[in-house]
């Protein structure tokens, strides 16, 4: 899904706060005084750039076992319905529960798309559908996928999820399609609402539920929760091996 | 060597039209089945969102690697210089065609969106291996019909050896090509490796070789053309050749897997675990594809021709049975996504020992519908051009095995 295709449904309502978002910065600026949220906001007809990279950190030692709110608000969010065929179903996000084999020790982690900065999905992609966003988000432009799944051969985490079957109840700003491919999307329709970008969905809902153990944010904004958590706290990403430097890291793993 | 003669079959017999009807009937019976699959979506085959590429794949692989393979007959005569070889150029060049074309359609009938396929064709992401495909593989078409434009008119004989040895080079990419789409593949253990591109070569020089030895012989026979024991027995002991290679990459591939102790879980799935993907590498790949072709081909048994047709049919069903334990056995290992950790539970399949996967009617319906189709064009193409010489007895392509013969 191109940017331009996700921000299509409501260019009005964005037009409006990018403008209002425009104002507030200048009115902010004006008296020295800069406030992180409205720094970080960018006029709707330009394109994301390079300055942030979106990113997550998930604590596995506050993550509940047994609870997926997480799993229940991605699909919500996104309008992810369970069909008659389960089997096929979609995932964006999924509760895995671990075993380590040598010490017993047990861990509970929500698991989705870890957003590569050398993303295998995108290398292998023939068409250029599966894309990474200058500011870190790795997104499948379903205007062009062919549906070949090579990406979801090439995925280390098997994030993405080929759509089976003709859909029903899609929501507009997470618009999918019979014989594509598609992932977590960091909820990018709400990364890109300026002005009050809200985090992702299953972030909402830990922090709402109290585990709080998903951070949302900025990797390249020194001062954000989730690099302050990064740089004072160990954690790691999945399949170190690789080396793709995910946009999504893991502590107690 | 004598002049050769080509010409046209006749088609006329009630056997030539039978043949025509039913792998027609074939081609439609893949034709609906794709668009069955097509209109419900993928739910209704096998295939699910950890098996991902199922038999459509596994019969598309195994024709476009087989096509590079059949191309090898005519390179043999016209790169190496082999007189015997150089009367089947034409036919090889066909069959080469033939079957690349048979595995594209299946593999674009299995799209999610094969009705996009203009955008495959118009656009590219060149770090993908299967953009580079998309090239090869149409261009491995161009430059097979120029190299057959070549050979057959007259005029342009004088430039048949450069354009032959173009379209052999060209073959070895494009085969490079297919075993690269599985050797780049960095997260599944059961691929990651450079020996996939050398292992496709020459399993499609096997399997080629094997598709053309049993059209070469129903297309004489058939048409009631001679055909001398010369050219069948030395491309027999070739075909035994190429089996042991693959034998040997497959040996070494193993090997090394089985050295690198974190592949240590995904080579016992392979070769010991309890599974059908087992059950295929040893009895279908291993049994039936490579020891009893090597026994029959190099025995006594090895001077019937039934035999060899025998041999031949059980190099293909090896073949099919191998790329099935590449294809399917590889995705079917599930993901290591947390080394050292076992997967208790995640809604999402990662728990399972291994992931099943049963091929649906339509899947299979489909990739006989690519066969037939390979197989018609075959069948027209020497109905309406010359691509048969009227004669491959001894005499003809090999004089002086035939006067030792004689003597």
């Amino acid at each position: 899904m191109s940017d331009n295709e996700l921000k299509a449904p409501d260019q009005s309502r964005r037009k409006f706060l990018g403008a209002g978002a425009a104002a507030l910065a200048g009115a902010a600026v004006a008296p020295g005084v800069s406030l992180m949220s409205v720094a970080e906001a960018k006029p709707l007809d330009q394109a994301v750039s390079d300055k942030n990279r979106w990113g997550m950190l998930i604590d596995t030692s506050r993550c509940a076992t047994g609870c997926d709110a997480c799993v229940t608000a991605c699909n919500t969010e996104n309008g992810l319905h369970r069909t008659e065929h389960p089997k096929t179903d979609a995932h964006w996000i999924r509760k895995v529960e671990l075993q380590n084999r040598s010490t017993g020790r047990r861990v509970a982690l929500p698991l989705m798309c870890q957003h590569c900065e050398n993303p295998p999905c995108e290398d292998v992609c023939p068409t250029g559908a599966s894309f990474r966003r200058a500011d870190g988000i790795v997104l499948v432009d379903k205007h062009i996928c062919i549906g070949c799944r090579y990406c979801m051969m090439a995925c280390p985490y098997k994030a993405r999820s080929f759509i089976h079957e003709e859909l029903h109840d899609q929501v507009e700003y997470a618009p999918r399609g019979k014989g594509t491919v598609e992932s977590c999307t960091l909820c990018v329709q709400r990364v890109d609402e300026k002005g009050e970008r809200r985090d992702p969905a299953c972030v909402e809902a830990c922090n709402a539920e109290g585990h709080k153990a998903m951070y949302f944010g900025d990797l390249k904004d020194p001062n954000s929760e989730i690099s302050q958590q990064l740089s004072t706290y160990e954690s790691k990403e999945i399949r170190t091996d690789l080396a793709l430097n995910t946009g999504v890291r893991y502590r107690g793993i | 060597m004598k002049k050769v003669t080509y010409a046209e079959i006749e088609g006329r017999s009630p056997g030539f039209y039978g043949l025509l009807a039913l792998l027609g009937a074939l081609v439609l019976a893949g034709l609906a089945a794709a668009i069955y699959m097509e209109t419900n979506g993928h739910w209704v085959t096998g295939m699910d969102n950890e098996i991902v590429w199922g038999t459509p794949h596994v019969f598309a692989v195994f024709l476009i690697v087989a096509a590079s393979g059949a191309l090898n007959v005519a390179s043999i005569g016209t790169v190496f210089g082999k007189s015997l070889y150089k009367p089947l150029g034409r036919l090889s060049s066909l069959l080469a065609i033939s079957l690349l074309l048979g595995g594209l359609v299946v593999l674009v009938l299995d799209l999610g969106r094969p009705d996009r396929l203009i955008v495959a064709m118009t656009t590219y992401n060149f770090k993908s291996i299967f953009a580079w495909n998309i090239f090869l593989y149409t261009g491995f078409m161009v430059v097979t019909a120029v190299y057959i434009w070549m050979m057959m008119e007259r005029k342009m004989n004088k430039y048949y050896r450069p354009a032959g040895f173009v379209a052999f080079v060209w073959r070895l990419i494009l085969t490079t090509g297919t075993g690269s789409i599985f050797g780049f593949l960095v997260a599944r253990e059961a691929y990651n490796t450079a020996i996939m591109a050398p292992m496709f070569i020459i399993m499609s020089f096997s399997f080629g070789l094997a598709i053309f030895i049993l059209v070469m012989m129903a297309a004489y026979k058939w048409t009631d053309r001679p055909l001398g024991d010369a050219v069948i027995y030395r491309l027999k002991n070739l075909l035994g050749v190429f089996v042991a290679s693959v034998f040997f990459l497959v040996a070494i591939y193993h090997v090394t897997n089985l050295y690198i102790t974190q592949r240590h879980g995904v080579e016992k799935f392979i070769l010991a675990g309890d599974n059908v993907y087992t059950t295929l590498f040893w009895v279908g790949q291993i049994l039936i594809g490579t020891l009893l072709p090597l026994a029959i081909l190099y025995s006594k048994l090895g001077r019937s021709r039934t035999w060899i047709g025998f041999g031949a049919v059980l190099v293909i069903l090896g073949g099919i049975a191998q790329i099935y334990v590449i294809i399917i056995g590889g995705q079917a290992y599930p993901l290591d996504i947390f080394p050292g950790y076992h997967v208790l539970s995640s809604g999402f399949a990662d728990a399972e020992a291994y992931h099943a996967y049963t091929p649906s009617l339509p899947e299979v319906v489909l990739g006989i519908g690519g066969m037939a189709l390979s197989m018609l064009m075959v069948t027209l193409g020497v109905r309406v051009l010359r691509f048969m010489p009227t004669s491959l007895a001894d005499a003809e392509v090999d004089p002086h095995a035939a006067s030792q013969k004689a003597a």
